[in-house]
């Protein structure tokens, strides 16, 4: 019995990769492949990012055979869970790295989105900065193209620079069929049915500037990515009536009724 | 347990402290005394007579006979208005006394009616003031938006029937809803808030400053700032409470390696309207727009639009508000006149 713990012990933290990514906490992060992490080019300028470098990488890619006291371990192990986090941010946008993104944003392991009309969406991290310890880490909705905190406190410590500011971009330029319908799908504040004023002013001049941008996309030919009607951009009162028509029926409403979210391929 | 007074805590308050309800208000009981304030419930609740009892925390043993009394009058005023189902559950209770299984469904038929009473409680004035001491504590949670900057959000339903959906978190900032954060907000109904609390709720109290986040202390516009910046009227609210979160500083722009993302891919950015504003908001003060175009026939109005859509900010703010003040033509106008010349 005890030989079977100790073996399974040792197995488990052989394996300082598989056991990092599988901490709390560290749910996004994708295993990086030894292969990368081996070869020198892909560290290139690590060195001076991160302490105790060899010795942090020599754990992370479980040849660390140093005898030193627990403090000396701990600083190492904290050097290279950075050393991880900042060839992550490198990682994840080579093609194996975007396809283990990929599983994972499919699996909805970064959350969904909050906001009510993207239907929960799944969400990508990102960075603000990709200097090391200068952000935290978001969490980028493609639907809205907006960017969101995390919900829990673990993962709103992650340093932002572990994700980078171009990772989740990259992905739809790779992927374009993953790239979300858009939706003009908007919550109305309403008081007692009726639309406040204020609101509703600022509601209209921002579905002219995306009606706008409808027009130019489509002068040049470019898919706008809207699901909802091309010819509907025409008329703008068009909006006006459908949420009038939500009204009557007491619906909450929507300035363009909009079928169902899409979904990943 | 029990107080000094010896009332052990009441039901609406045991059910206000229960995980997830930390949202309600504790509706007050004059409020629910009134009769007039539940006009309608009664089709809408299954057992009404005794949930509503069971909310009030009046002992159904003690009131039999008040409930004969007021069944009678409620079959001489309204006789047709009780039909089927309350009629029928009122017929079973008198044969045999109440029963556990009897009791869960009243439980639950209570606090249906306690949610459809606090939909309206929260939009009357005692309500929406409990609403604005549970939101200056911070009780309602905060935005999860990035550039929303942690401003503290409001319940709100999507719909004012119930069954439809849960409770969702409107912010003032962004003026956009979002899931609250925590799933055990995923029972609570969205009509036990109601569409209207939100936008209610900005128009009671205008004052409010919005930019704060729930890490800092509330601050009331007029007396933060005295400048008088920002603090003219805009369509009925503080030009600087209109949606502080958006605009062009506050739109997530998409790079690659430090390079935008241009509209013509076709990752390009779509969604940029969503959390845009003009950056002279007055040009949003249609009815003052609407005046000066019917007023001048000139080249002018074309410029204005083009000015709407693409670059704002070429009248300049003090040219605008002189343009305002020399004709009145629309209630909004004046409006906005009476606040400037308090500054």
């Amino acid at each position: 019995m005890d030989d079977y713990v100790s073996e399974s012990d040792s197995d488990y933290t052989s394996y300082w990769r598989d056991w990092f990514i599988s901490s709390r906490g560290n749910e996004y992060f994708c295993e990086i492949d030894e292969d990368y992490l081996t070869d020198r080019f892909n560290l290139t300028g690590l060195n001076t990012e991160v302490q105790y470098y060899q010795y942090a990488l020599d754990l992370v890619t479980d040849v660390f055979d140093l005898d030193c006291d627990d403090e000396m371990r701990e600083t190492i192990e904290k050097s290279a869970r950075h050393l991880y986090g900042l060839v992550h941010a490198r990682y994840i946008v080579t093609t194996r790295g975007l396809a283990k993104m990929l599983e994972k944003y499919k699996k909805a392991d970064f959350g969904k989105c909050p906001r009510v009309m993207c239907h929960s969406h799944p969400l990508l991290p990102m960075g603000l900065s990709d200097v090391p310890s200068s952000k935290p880490v978001k969490l980028y909705c493609a639907r809205c193209e907006d960017i969101y905190n995390p919900k829990s406190s673990r993962h709103a410590a992650i340093d932002g620079a572990y994700f980078g500011t171009s990772f989740h971009n990259i992905i739809f330029q790779v992927y374009p069929a993953l790239i979300p319908a858009k939706s003009a799908e908007r919550y109305v504040p309403r008081v007692y049915g009726f639309k406040v004023h204020a609101a509703a002013a600022l509601v209209r001049w921002q579905n002219n500037k995306r009606d706008d941008m409808r027009r130019r996309l489509r002068k040049m030919e470019v898919e706008s990515g809207f699901k909802d009607g091309e010819d509907s951009i025409e008329g703008d009162d068009d909006d006006d009536l459908d949420e009038d028509e939500g009204l009557a029926l007491g619906e909450y409403s929507v300035a363009q009724p909009a079928g169902e979210a899409g979904t990943i391929a | 347990m029990s107080t000094s007074s010896g009332v052990p805590e009441s039901w609406i308050s045991s059910f206000c402290s229960l995980l997830g309800h930390e949202y309600f208000a504790e509706v007050s009981e004059e409020f629910i005394e009134d009769d007039f304030n539940l006009t309608g419930l009664q089709t809408q609740v299954a057992m009404y007579k005794e949930a509503l009892e069971m909310i009030l925390d009046v002992e159904p043993e003690d009131d039999d006979d008040d409930e004969d009394e007021d069944e009678e009058e409620d079959e001489d005023v309204s006789g047709d208005a009780r039909d089927g189902l309350g009629g029928r559950t009122h017929g079973e209770r008198r044969h045999h006394s109440r029963i556990a299984s009897d009791l869960s469904v009243i439980e639950s038929s209570a606090e249906m009616l306690y949610g459809l009473i606090h939909q309206r409680f929260i939009c009357s004035r005692a309500g929406i003031q409990i609403m604005s001491e549970k939101y200056e504590m911070g009780h309602f949670g905060v935005c999860p938006r990035t550039n929303c900057n942690q401003t503290r959000t409001l319940p709100v339903g999507l719909s004012d029937i119930p069954g439809e959906d849960t409770v969702k978190l409107f912010c003032p900032s962004c003026l956009d809803v979002y899931v609250p954060p925590n799933s055990r907000f995923q029972t609570v109904d969205g009509a036990f808030f109601g569409r209207t609390f939100g936008a209610l709720f900005l128009m009671t109290f205008p004052e409010y400053d919005l930019s704060k986040s729930a890490g800092e202390s509330v601050t009331n516009l007029t007396r933060a700032s005295t400048t008088g910046d920002g603090n003219e009227m805009l369509n009925g609210m503080y030009a600087r409470n209109l949606a502080p979160g958006l605009g062009p500083n506050k739109i997530y722009e998409p790079r690659i390696y430090g390079f935008r993302v241009s509209e013509m891919a076709r990752s390009g950015p779509r969604m940029k309207w969503l959390r845009d504003k003009p950056a002279d908001i007055t040009v949003l003060d249609e009815a003052r727009r609407a005046a000066e175009n019917a007023q001048s026939d000139d080249d002018d109005d074309d410029d204005e639009s083009m000015n709407m859509n693409g670059h704002p900010g070429h009248p300049s703010a003090r040219r605008l508000r002189q343009q305002r003040r020399n004709q009145n033509g629309s209630p909004m106008a004046v409006e906005a006149n009476g606040a400037e010349s308090e500054l």
